[in-house]
């Protein structure tokens, strides 16, 4: 099926932007200011669904805004890739949407509106990126990502969120200025334009004649221009950017910031290199075992955080390397299983904040030694952390088996038994890290009340709020784990099957 | 001489109007006494030249690299000496960036400058005139006459409106470019007994010898690289710039910064091009030091306006970079650097103006955590912060990125020294950003630090003046198209010109 030519998809980015200008004009009032930011999210996620007819039967759509220079442009160009992953991030923002309202709330935190703002830009932006038809696209809303998250991760406006943001904003802006930058400029002298290639994932725009060495140089600056990926040894500024409030660091942490990052890293290895470019100057498999010390190494960090948030951060790392590792064995089954973990990973990893959130605004505890005996007083939000955990772990019928399965498949297809041990070691440490603090929340000791920070907000209404969220996203997890064909039929489209 | 010439076809004589506006406005000034009446006055004067010089714009011919809008006078006719006007593609944005900058300046002044208002206004219209003259004059000594003409009235407003040490700053401002302009005297007499005539597009015409070419470069640069300024000649600039009133430093920045460009662009490449093949390495490299140097400056001061003027010092490597590429792509960039810069620049002086005015302070410290309290004037700031440090959508993403394309096409070596000043300024601009919207980094938020408090936030006249720039950053950062088709002929011609210099004098090198 052809590409559409249509300014309807301006529609989807555009939403959050107007609704972070409506939320802005009503700060004063609280029940409409977020009221607008869930009517936002819902119609960003609806103007999503009503282009996936059209991308499920083979279709795309293009639009062209503004031209810089002969090649350069603000050009959007939506295929499967993008909408899975602006699909996910606007469903998983109406959630995030009535969680904030209960974390804020509850823990009357300051400055509410900028929140507000900021959050749907950021979400706005990723659709952007999510959309985006060529590299300086991607380029200008992963930029706007940045920018616009710095407000909400040195949110508290204390040291230690000050410390933690400069942090973040130092690791994007440098990486993005020092190789994104010119590794933009590489791609436009050997390829004279920066638009993705549209036919499909196997050649890339670059020509046959190539030299081989400057690809491998661009090739290098793209993957480490992405930060937001948070590959190592560039991925130190995610733990620090968790001093943010817990629905930041769930939405945008697992969803938007690190996803665009994926996300990137993902567009540029298929649709401006290609998979016979990679394969070629076997860049993919040299790609696999270098996020593949990071899935090992991060996890085994994971292991000895006692902070809840700092174990899911390490936790996130290791995970958002599968993505990339999938997509760098090239072939269909492991593209799949990489591509199909965008999503998979979005949903039980917000789970997992949005517990660790919840834990928090009802007793005030952050660390796992303090979570002795909770299962019986949260029980609906430590059984969504158990499903969700399951998901990390990889073990069925939760959706991360369904990453796994592939991901293990794409590796017997490479005859690879490093990738397939890297694989099974690090849905061990999975296992390792996040079965304890489940098991403590059941069989632990709790703590002595004196020793514990407590909680008011257990019983009042606004916990409901956070709670239901979780528990829609976990059994979403389990949903597609059980039936992931929505993701597979997309994914199938895009590499060809 | 017509087929380098196109001349002005409309009603009336554009470019003699644009210069003698605001020095009719200027005389009018002296019968006029109130202040209240004085503002209006030079707002409207430099208004009206600002909507004069429109035409300029819409009526541009973009196919041809000759000298349009063209007036001819005779003057001394026994020197081959002629009054003769006009623009071309590289000069006609830089004319059009003066005229609109001036308006600005008159309102970044209503409440900035307390005493000689009157005498103010007259400096203003003045350098108008020059700064305009400079930009149009197709003639080397009516291009000196305006060159050395508009040190007058810069040299008083920073001697007379300026800070603590304006003495200081206004005599070295005066000397440094002084002693360039001499150089720049010297060649153009020089060029006057070799050809027999001051008309700029007969020198280029003219072959020289290799020899020849490098004293004549040589003097030219200097003159240049002090105006623009370039490593080691821009310890005049800061001073400048930290002393100037607000108005002073925008027309620095934005405009008087330009003319080392211009300069190079129309005197050393095309009159001397051998020499410029030559001398490209020592410019490249002197270009990339003061974008390093710059930046890494910028990244160390605490004093706000300093910290802006050593950013420009970068921002005019980037310009000189691009220029000494000689290529399509990297000459390009560099003239719409230029015009970024006069943007962006000046609106970032012209905030630092404003926050002065409130706070009396140009120190980081006293100026931190300001987001709560001037929302608008934090968002203006943030727009022209994320501009100055090259983010895309904005103006100088299109300038830098161009000039890195030429860069990295000429050279990857090229490229890979000038992406550490790309990375300077983010880092620079984002340090202040974070320090004047937040607090320090060290978690000091002084929220409460008495006098706060009663910091207003910007009103129409200053949300006028800012909202005006931030529309030009948003239009070239995403439709730059309109200003690179103007300059595309003349930038080719441009070339054309080195290539065939380079034939020319080609066998001399080599004998």
């Amino acid at each position: 099926m052809e590409t559409i030519i249509t300014n309807k998809i301006l529609l989807t980015p555009a939403i959050p932007m107007i609704t972070a200008i409506l939320i802005m004009a009503s700060g004063k009032k609280p029940n409409l200011r977020e009221s607008w930011s869930i009517i936002g999210a819902i119609l960003t996620f609806l103007s999503v669904v009503t282009l996936l007819p059209r991308i499920l039967a083979g279709g795309s759509f293009q639009c062209t805004l503004f031209t810089l220079y002969p090649g350069i442009s603000v050009k959007f160009h939506l295929d499967g890739l993008g909408i899975l992953f602006a699909g996910t991030a606007s469903f998983l923002w109406i959630l995030a949407g009535f969680y904030c309202i209960g974390y804020m709330r509850g823990l009357n935190e300051h400055a509410q509106t900028r929140f507000y703002v900021c959050y749907a830009v950021s979400v706005g932006a990723a659709m952007g990126a999510a959309f985006a038809g060529n590299l300086f696209t991607l380029y200008l809303f992963y930029e706007i990502v940045s920018i616009f998250t710095y407000p909400l991760v040195a949110h508290h406006q204390d040291a230690e969120g000050y410390e933690g943001s400069k942090k973040y904003i130092v690791y994007l802006m440098f990486t993005s200025k020092a190789f994104l930058l010119p590794a933009m400029v590489l791609v436009y002298l050997q390829c004279g334009t920066l638009d993705f290639s549209t036919t499909g994932i196997v050649n890339g725009i670059f020509p046959h004649d190539a030299s081989g060495i400057l690809v491998i140089v661009t090739y290098c600056l793209c993957f480490f221009g992405f930060a937001k990926a948070g590959v190592m040894p560039l991925h130190s500024w995610l733990p620090s950017a968790m001093v943010a409030p817990t629905p930041v660091s769930a939405l945008l942490h697992a969803v938007v910031v690190v996803k665009v990052g994926v996300f990137s890293v993902c567009r540029v290895m298929l649709s401006v290199f290609g998979i016979n470019l990679l394969q070629g100057l076997h860049l993919g498999i040299v790609t696999a075992y270098f996020v593949s010390f990071t899935i090992v190494v991060a996890s085994v960090i994971a292991l000895s955080k006692s902070n809840l948030k700092a174990r899911l951060a390490y936790s996130t790392v290791s995970q958002l390397s599968y993505i990339i590792l999938g997509v760098a064995m090239l072939t269909p089954n492991s593209i799949t299983g990489g591509l199909i973990h965008i999503a998979n990973h979005a949903f039980s990893k917000i789970t997992l904040f949005f517990c660790a959130g919840a834990i928090f605004v009802a007793t005030g505890k952050k660390d796992i030694k303090e979570l002795g005996g909770l299962g019986y007083r949260m029980p609906f939000t430590m059984i969504a952390f158990g499903l969700a955990s399951l998901s990390m772990i990889g073990a069925p019928p939760v959706s991360g088996f369904v990453t796994k399965w592939y991901l293990a498949l794409g590796a017997m297809d490479l005859h690879n038994v490093i990738l397939l041990a890297v694989l099974l070691v690090s849905s061990l440490l999975n296992a390792g890290y996040f079965v304890p603090i489940f098991l403590q929340s059941f069989y632990g000791k709790p703590l002595p009340a004196d020793k514990s920070a407590t909680g008011s907000l257990e019983a009042s209404p606004l916990i409901m709020l956070m709670v239901v969220p979780l528990f829609i996203t976990a059994v979403a997890s389990v949903l597609f784990g059980i039936y992931p064909d929505l993701f597979l039929n997309i994914i199938n489209v895009l590499v060809g099957k | 001489m017509e087929k380098y010439l196109i001349f002005n076809a409309l009603n009336y004589p554009i470019i003699t109007v644009l210069l003698v506006v605001p020095l009719i406005g200027a005389v009018f000034t002296l019968f006029l006494k109130k202040k209240s009446l004085l503002r209006v006055w030079g707002l409207a004067v430099t208004f009206l030249t600002a909507a004069l010089s429109l035409p300029l714009y819409f009526n541009f011919d973009l196919t041809t690299p000759k000298y349009q809008f063209v007036e001819l006078g005779h003057w001394f006719p026994s020197l081959h000496l002629n009054y003769v006007v006009g623009v071309d593609g590289i000069s006609v944005l830089l004319v059009m960036l003066t005229t609109f900058i001036m308006p600005l300046c008159i309102l970044c002044s209503w409440t900035y400058i307390k005493e000689r208002f009157k005498e103010f206004v007259i400096v203003i219209l003045i350098i108008e005139t020059t700064m305009i003259g400079v930009f149009v004059s197709l003639n080397t000594v009516l291009f000196y006459i305006f060159w050395e003409a508009m040190l007058v009235p810069m040299y008083l407003i920073i001697a007379v409106w300026g800070g603590p040490r304006k003495d200081y700053a206004s005599v070295k401002f005066f000397l440094y470019t002084f002693i360039g302009s001499i150089f720049l005297l010297v060649s153009i007499i020089a060029l006057y007994i070799k050809t027999g005539t001051f008309f700029i597009p007969e020198l280029m015409d003219h072959t020289y010898a290799f020899g020849y070419q490098m004293w004549i470069f040589l003097g030219c640069t200097l003159a240049f690289a002090i105006k623009i300024p370039m490593f080691p000649f821009h310890t005049w600039l800061p001073a400048a710039h930290v002393e100037a009133p607000t108005a002073g430093s925008v027309i620095l920045a934005s405009i008087l910064l330009k003319m080392g460009g211009y300069g190079f662009l129309r005197f050393c490449l095309p009159i001397a091009p051998a020499a410029t093949f030559y001398c490209m390495p020592y410019l490249l490299a002197f270009s990339i030091i003061s974008i390093v140097y710059g930046g890494y400056l910028a990244l160390g001061q605490s004093d706000i306006k300093k910290l802006i003027a050593y950013s420009s010092v970068g921002h005019m490597g980037f310009v000189t970079l691009g220029i000494f590429l000689l290529n399509a792509q990297g000459i390009k960039g560099a003239i719409l650097q230029m015009i970024n810069h006069g943007i962006t620049t000046g609106a970032l002086f012209i905030c630092i103006g404003i926050i002065y005015e409130r706070t009396h302070s140009r120190e980081l410290k006293d100026n931190s955590a300001l987001g709560m309290m001037m929302p608008i004037y934090v968002t203006f700031l943030g727009i022209f912060s994320l501009s100055s440090l090259g983010f895309p959508g904005t103006n100088s993403f299109v300038g830098e990125l161009l000039v890195l394309m030429g860069a990295f096409s000429e050279n990857k070596l090229v490229g890979a020294l000038a992406i550490p000043g790309a990375i300077l300024a983010a880092a620079y601009m984002l340090r202040l950003l974070q320090k004047m919207v937040w607090a320090d980094s060290d978690g000091h938020a002084h929220h409460h630090k008495p006098g706060h408090h009663v910091l207003s936030d910007l009103n129409g006249r200053e949300i006028f003046t800012l909202f005006t720039l931030a529309v030009f950053v948003f239009w070239i950062g995403f439709h730059p198209t309109p200003l690179l088709d103007v300059m595309d002929s003349s930038v080719t011609h441009l070339l054309h010109q080195l290539e065939a210099g380079m034939h020319h004098v080609g066998g001399a090198i080599h004998h």
